[in-house]
């Protein structure tokens, strides 16, 4: 007799509703690890290069034409030379045609002439290798019109170098150079004084931003919508108002202060050491208030108000109120958004780009990698920045998950 | 402390301070004129008048509305609260003393509400002080937030000149009628902020079809179906946000640069939307969790096939949250600035904000910086003010990358 066991493995249905569901997720899928993760790969393979602004494009022979010599003494020349002074170019050929009535003398290796066209191989050409093929021509007519019709014909060339990004050549050149001096620690030093404060500010704001908001009156709507303003507006607005508002010679805020006594003269906001760092945060801090009061006022909006009119019965004061009820029930979001922000301004690049371009102390860790790859056109040593973010971030996501998923379920 | 001819004073004290300011500032912004408040005098003047609204508690009382009236008038004498510029216009003069004296009263009144003279309970006192610093945020968060678009608006209607005589004076010549405007007209004249302008309208738009059309069915599979690996995908989504995008730009820049993608459209349109899939995905698919599966079900024992039952039943259930993610994520792309930064060089293809971009140099006067910022900003403002519950439903909902 055989007993009825539970059926084990998948089903037929479930394995149909598998692949519709990866077919569904396969778009985003490709896109994402198309667009997400191949640059990565691809930046953490750059890092181990030496690899600079000039070399995107690869080594390539360059050639020039000209018709020189006068009367009967005429010449075609061809200049061939490598456009990298230190890799070589495999399978380099040159090709063109003569213009018809033209008629070619004698023609040296490596070239061959086959009626009108002309086709040299030179095999390698070294890295700043220069060659020079000279044909003797004879014309009947003028000497300027056949100038013309000589250079108007291209010719044309074929060989490739090296990529320096395909070859298997690695070094940590790059790592050497970041972690190399006081820059790379100076450098850090910004970024966690720019994330820690700008976090912190930024959940302090909003916390105090909700706290204002948590009731409701007339225009309340109108208000909340006001106070997001900030967030709303894109970033090179805001960040170009800031600019104009604090500068030195025409800004407002400098005059303000200027005519309420409180400074004798105009202060370069953006360009003085200290001073730009803290401006850069304080931009940080007023940007994203607003994120952190909206998810804060949403979360208030949803306690329990009976806990309160407990509290009131017992005969505990607003103060008590809000730091014995509330804060402990903001404390889940209050967690959840000091990480994730934590994360974002510790990635944040355009505010202090638009703002000061990592100058007057205020270059962090993200600014480096553009300053590095474009200022100093070196793509390798950014990528070598750009890889030590990413290490940083890997160690952020472990803290990350391991708070998230018992905090708020995310 | 907890006595109420002591709480009076200091919260009076302070509050003239704040009132004091908030009036200086907003009068020197309007009128470009000198107006100073006087921290020590707002003090001592705050001191008096909130022992006097202590100890008269009649709202409307004769010595409450002398001592505001004196507060008032004493910033004629150059001993008040705030000092005012011997070239100030007779308005302003009076608009300062009227609201110095109004604000004042009505505010103060109100702060120190049912306050007795003498000893205060715990939650009297709680309560005022609670009052005040309501007040005070109310002021605070307004000002912070008025002042750079306030600052941004009006710069973009000066001259170069009036600009830098007297950065503090905004005040604008009606008179000069459409002339107001002429930044804005360079701009769409000699700058081709036209272009600029529709060329971010569709790229916005298309960024938002393209990332519905991978988002919604990835998110209804998330949501809705059961298949390994289904929490490890949901949770490597939210991983996607935290890679920052100057790393990635990098390595875009160069494959673009290999490829010919840079300065065209065709490439910034190909990458908006693989920004922006991961946060639509995870929007949505937090809606479509919410939603009953029954009617869903009905519709597959009807006979509809899964797709049939997404476009049929789930899609138009969800538009509001489809609404809500459309909105951000144009407002992503609209805002979107790196990447526009750095794959566009041709001035015949940038979006608006890389144009705005190319206007930040030392030869191109400021208010036209102003007016591409204004630019910039209106559209997305006018989008956000109509459609606010929809937008702020999406950014909460989506815990938002910013």
């Amino acid at each position: 007799m055989s007993s009825a066991t539970p059926p084990t493995g998948t089903g037929a249905l479930a394995k149909r509703e598998a692949r519709l569901a990866w077919t569904l997720l396969a778009p985003t899928i490709i896109s994402v690890s198309l667009v997400v993760i191949l640059p990565l790969l691809a930046i953490i393979w750059i890092s181990f290069k030496p690899f600079t602004l000039s070399d995107l494009r690869p080594p390539a022979p360059i050639v020039r034409e000209s018709l020189r010599g006068s009367g009967d003494d005429l010449r075609i020349e061809y200049r061939l030379r490598n456009s990298s002074q230190e890799f070589a170019i495999d399978g380099v050929t040159l090709s063109d045609v003569l213009p018809d009535g033209v008629i070619a003398g004698e023609v040296a290796a490596p070239c061959i002439l086959d009626g009108q066209d002309l086709f040299c191989d030179f095999g390698a050409l070294e890295g700043g290798q220069r060659e020079r093929i000279r044909i003797p021509v004879e014309f009947d007519g003028d000497p300027d019109a056949f100038e013309e019709l000589v250079e108007a014909s291209e010719p044309r060339v074929t060989g490739s170098g090296p990529s320096v990004l395909t070859n298997f050549e690695f070094s940590l050149e790059n790592f050497a150079r970041v972690f190399d001096g006081d820059e790379f620690w100076g450098v850090l030093g910004v970024t966690l004084f720019y994330t820690v404060f700008g976090t912190i500010g930024a959940l302090v704001m909003g916390l105090f931003a909700a706290l204002l908001l948590n009731k409701s009156f007339k225009g309340q709507g109108f208000i909340r919508g006001l106070y997001l303003f900030p967030y709303v507006a894109p970033v090179i607005a805001v960040a170009f108002t800031w600019v104009t508002l604090f500068d030195p010679f025409s800004g407002s805020a400098n005059a303000l202060l200027v005519q309420m006594g409180l400074s004798s003269e105009p202060i370069n906001f953006f360009g003085e050491r200290p001073l730009a760092l803290i401006m850069v945060t304080v931009f940080e801090i007023w940007r994203y208030f607003p994120l952190s009061f909206l998810f804060i006022l949403a979360r208030m909006q949803s306690i329990d108000s009976s806990m309160y009119e407990a509290a009131d019965m017992d005969g505990a004061s607003p103060f008590q109120k809000f730091w014995l009820l509330s804060i402990p029930q903001l404390l889940g979001i209050l967690s959840v958004l000091f990480l994730l922000r934590f994360i974002w301004t510790f990635n944040k690049f355009d505010d202090i780009f638009l703002l000061t371009g990592g100058n007057a102390g205020t270059r962090t860790l993200t600014v480096n990698v553009y300053e590095q790859a474009f200022a100093v056109s070196n793509i390798g040593a950014g990528a070598a920045v750009a890889v030590v973010i990413l290490m940083c971030l890997i160690a952020f996501s472990f803290v990350f998950f391991r708070f998230i998923s018992r905090e708020e379920g995310l | 402390m907890r006595k109420g001819y002591i709480t009076g004073p200091v919260l009076g004290a302070l509050w003239m301070v704040v009132i004091a300011t908030t009036i200086a500032v907003t009068m020197s912004f309007a009128t470009g004129a000198a107006f100073r408040p006087q921290v020590l005098l707002s003090l001592i003047w705050g001191a008096v008048a909130g022992l006097v609204y202590v100890r008269f508690p009649a709202r409307h009382a004769p010595a409450r509305l002398g001592v505001a009236a004196l507060l008032g008038l004493s910033c004629l004498t150059g001993f008040g609260p705030v000092l005012i510029g011997s070239e100030t216009t007779l308005l302003a003069l009076l608009v300062t003393v009227i609201s110095v004296a109004v604000v004042m009263h009505v505010s103060l009144a109100a702060i120190l509400k049912e306050l007795p003279f003498a000893e205060l309970t715990r939650h009297e006192y709680e309560d005022a002080v609670i009052r005040f610093c309501t007040g005070f945020g109310y002021i605070f968060f307004t000002a912070i937030v008025i002042i750079p678009f306030y600052v941004m608006v009006m710069t973009s209607l000066k001259s170069q000149q009036a600009l830098l005589q007297n950065p503090l004076d905004f005040s604008v010549d009606l008179s000069q009628g459409m002339a107001l405007f002429r930044s804005y007209t360079e701009l769409f004249r000699d700058f081709n902020f036209g272009s600029y302008l529709l060329t971010s309208f569709y790229v916005s738009v298309l960024t938002v079809f393209i990332t519905l059309l991978f988002s919604v069915p990835g998110a209804y599979a998330v949501a809705r179906f059961r298949f390994q690996g289904q929490k490890a995908f949901s949770r490597s989504i939210l991983l996607i946000y935290m890679v920052p995008m100057i790393v990635l730009a990098l390595p875009i820049y160069i494959a673009f640069s290999l490829t010919g993608l840079r300065n065209s459209i065709l490439g910034i349109v190909m990458i908006y939307p693989v920004t922006t899939i991961p946060v639509a995905l995870y929007m949505l698919q937090g809606y479509f969790r919410g939603l009953p599966t029954e009617v869903e079900e009905a519709g597959l024992m009807d006979g509809l096939s899964r797709l049939a039952v997404i476009w049929k039943i789930t899609l138009p259930l969800s538009l509001p949250a489809l609404a809500s993610v459309s909105l951000y994520v144009f407002m992503i792309a609209w805002n979107e600035f790196l990447l526009a930064f750095m794959l566009l060089d041709d001035p015949s293809k940038f979006t608006l904000t890389r144009g705005v971009t190319m206007l930040n140099s030392s030869e191109i006067p400021r208010q036209h910086l102003m007016a591409g910022a204004v630019i910039a900003t209106v559209p997305i403002m006018a989008l956000f003010l109509g459609l606010e519950r929809f937008m702020t439903k999406g950014l909460t909902a989506g815990s938002v990358k910013g």
